[in-house]
């Protein structure tokens, strides 16, 4: 019977030292720890998260993919900046780099746009390293270009899955839309290609999750991902303070759902109502925590930080 | 006739969430086994199985990328240990140690094997639909030399080596000492000899 945690003790040590670092690096900051539930009546509408479902409960409960709902609500409430250290789960996700159950640093910063909440990641980070780190950014239609000469803005479909079918091999592209195609290429062409860490920012409207439009350029959102050697870490935004474009968005959530075959979910009205009530302008991100310690303890596989798999 | 035909249409799948190692698949109308799988997701992008299999009839190797939730086809194939018989030629027959039934291989299906098999050996024969399309043979077998040069007495400290002739037809390199009519242990896998066998 194999008992034994799949991390190292060292791995486990510096799992403690990090977030022990990580809540004196806000609590000297000024942002506020909060614990939101873990297990909610709604929850994301995102078309390629899948939520699991606590069965034997009426009415039933979802484990959240992401503190995001609840810690909005707490914004709207006056909190101020706040970050969280919490567990999320996402249906399916199992592989080297992923596990369904996972470690999550989510934080909000009042009065922030992206831009300055990735110089904040950057100050944690070099913190958490304790080492000096180089970051870069590129915008994702510049990265793109640079990468797979590649124009993003003009490309047409047919051009694009012809692209993805040479860059690659193996693959049938004849149904897969645009943003289909660029999560293709940006995984599987793009990402093992990058060195070091990236921020790559200002996604394409189609792809804003609950970032704010750019006020720069309408085709893009105020979104942001950090990369580390193409290992995706976080992801972030500007956040969308407007709740008649919020509802859009999840009511187009729920329309590709429907027509791709999936579950039509419930729309969470009390994030809504909280929006509409007013939601200060801030910027708020996701960063993985099991990922950044594979990334400081230079691990390969997710199973080397963590106690115990699913 | 009437059991067949059901197997036939209730045809099992397979989601990309079941997909491990071993698992054998339809890929463009070839029977594959998966070698390796890679799931692959933008966190709030579309996922993906990256996957390299082996093509099973033609041996060759690639890769393929689903997306994660689709189903593919289960490929009907079984790996059985069977008793090689004899070859007349043309095919290699082989027979279930268990119900005496017989399987016919082409030279296709028993590809490379077909240098180390002796009779009375067990192999691992590869079914398809029930007819044969691989063959692997056991890990180690012990053959004769029916023709290599004269040994060399007392030349058994020397690291030279010479080509001997197996009674399967199998040429591997073997110590200068080796006479014809010895027993030697060959690993398959390599086509390396390992030792002299005592009769």
């Amino acid at each position: 019977m194999n008992w034994q945690p799949s991390a190292s003790l060292d791995a486990i040590r510096q799992r403690a030292r990090i977030y022990r670092q990580i809540r004196a690096f806000f609590n000297t900051r000024g942002c506020l720890e909060v614990d939101t539930p873990v297990l909610m009546p709604t929850t994301g509408t995102d078309v390629n998260i899948d939520s699991l479902e606590v069965a034997g409960v009426d009415p039933s409960l979802y484990l959240q993919t992401s503190p995001e709902y609840a810690m909005k609500r707490l914004l709207a409430a006056g909190s101020g900046s706040i970050f969280q250290i919490c567990h999320a789960f996402r249906k399916g996700e199992a592989g080297r780099r992923h596990n369904p159950e996972f470690s999550m640093l989510e934080w909000y910063r009042v009065g922030y746009d992206y831009q300055q909440l990735m110089d904040e990641i950057e100050l944690l980070i070099t913190t958490l390293s304790l080492s000096r780190c180089e970051f870069q950014r590129l915008s994702y239609r510049e990265l793109f270009r640079q990468s797979l000469q590649l124009e993003i803005d003009v490309i047409t479909i047919e051009a694009l899955r012809e692209r993805c079918e040479k860059l690659v091999p193996g693959t049938d592209s004849s149904e897969l839309d645009t943003d289909q195609c660029l999560d293709l290429l940006l995984a599987m062409a793009i990402a093992p290609t990058l060195q070091g860490y990236l921020f790559v920012y200002d996604y394409p409207l189609s792809q804003a999750a609950l970032a704010r439009p750019s006020e720069r350029d309408a085709s893009v959102a105020e979104r942001f991902e950090l990369f580390y050697n193409g290992l995706e870490l976080a992801n972030g935004f500007s956040e969308l303070t407007d709740a008649a474009q919020q509802r859009a968005r999840f009511e187009e959530d729920n329309r590709v759902r429907r027509s791709r075959g999936l579950r039509q979910l419930e729309i969470d009205e009390r994030l809504l109502a909280a929006l509409e009530s007013g939601m200060e302008d801030c910027a708020g991100v996701a960063l993985g925590l099991d990922r950044l310690l594979m990334v400081l303890l230079e691990l390969d596989s997710i199973d080397e930080v963590l106690t115990f798999r699913n | 006739m009437i059991g067949v035909f059901l197997i036939g249409a209730v045809m099992a799948s397979y989601s990309t969430n079941e997909f491990r190692g071993g698992l054998k698949i339809m890929i463009d109308g070839d029977p594959c086994a998966i070698i390796e799988n890679e799931f692959v997701k933008p966190g709030k992008g579309q996922a993906f199985n990256r996957v390299k299999i082996r093509n099973l009839k033609t041996g060759r190797v690639l890769d393929k990328t689903f997306k994660s939730g689709e189903s593919v086809d289960a490929a009907d194939v079984v790996d059985t240990e069977m008793q090689y018989l004899y070859s007349d030629g043309e095919f290699w027959h082989f027979m279930d140690p268990q119900s005496y039934e017989q399987q016919a291989a082409d030279s296709n299906a028993v590809g490379d094997a077909k240098q180390w098999l002796k009779a009375q050996d067990s192999c691992e024969v590869t079914l398809y639909n029930g007819s044969p399309i691989g063959v692997t043979p056991p890990n180690f077998v012990e053959l004769e030399i029916t023709d290599t040069d004269p040994g060399l007495k007392g030349d058994t400290a020397q690291g030279g080596t010479k080509p001997a002739t197996l009674e399967t037809g199998a040429v591997v390199k073997v110590p200068l000492f080796l006479e014809i009519g010895e027993l030697v242990k060959v690993d398959t896998r390599s086509g390396e000899y390992m030792s002299r066998v005592k009769k």
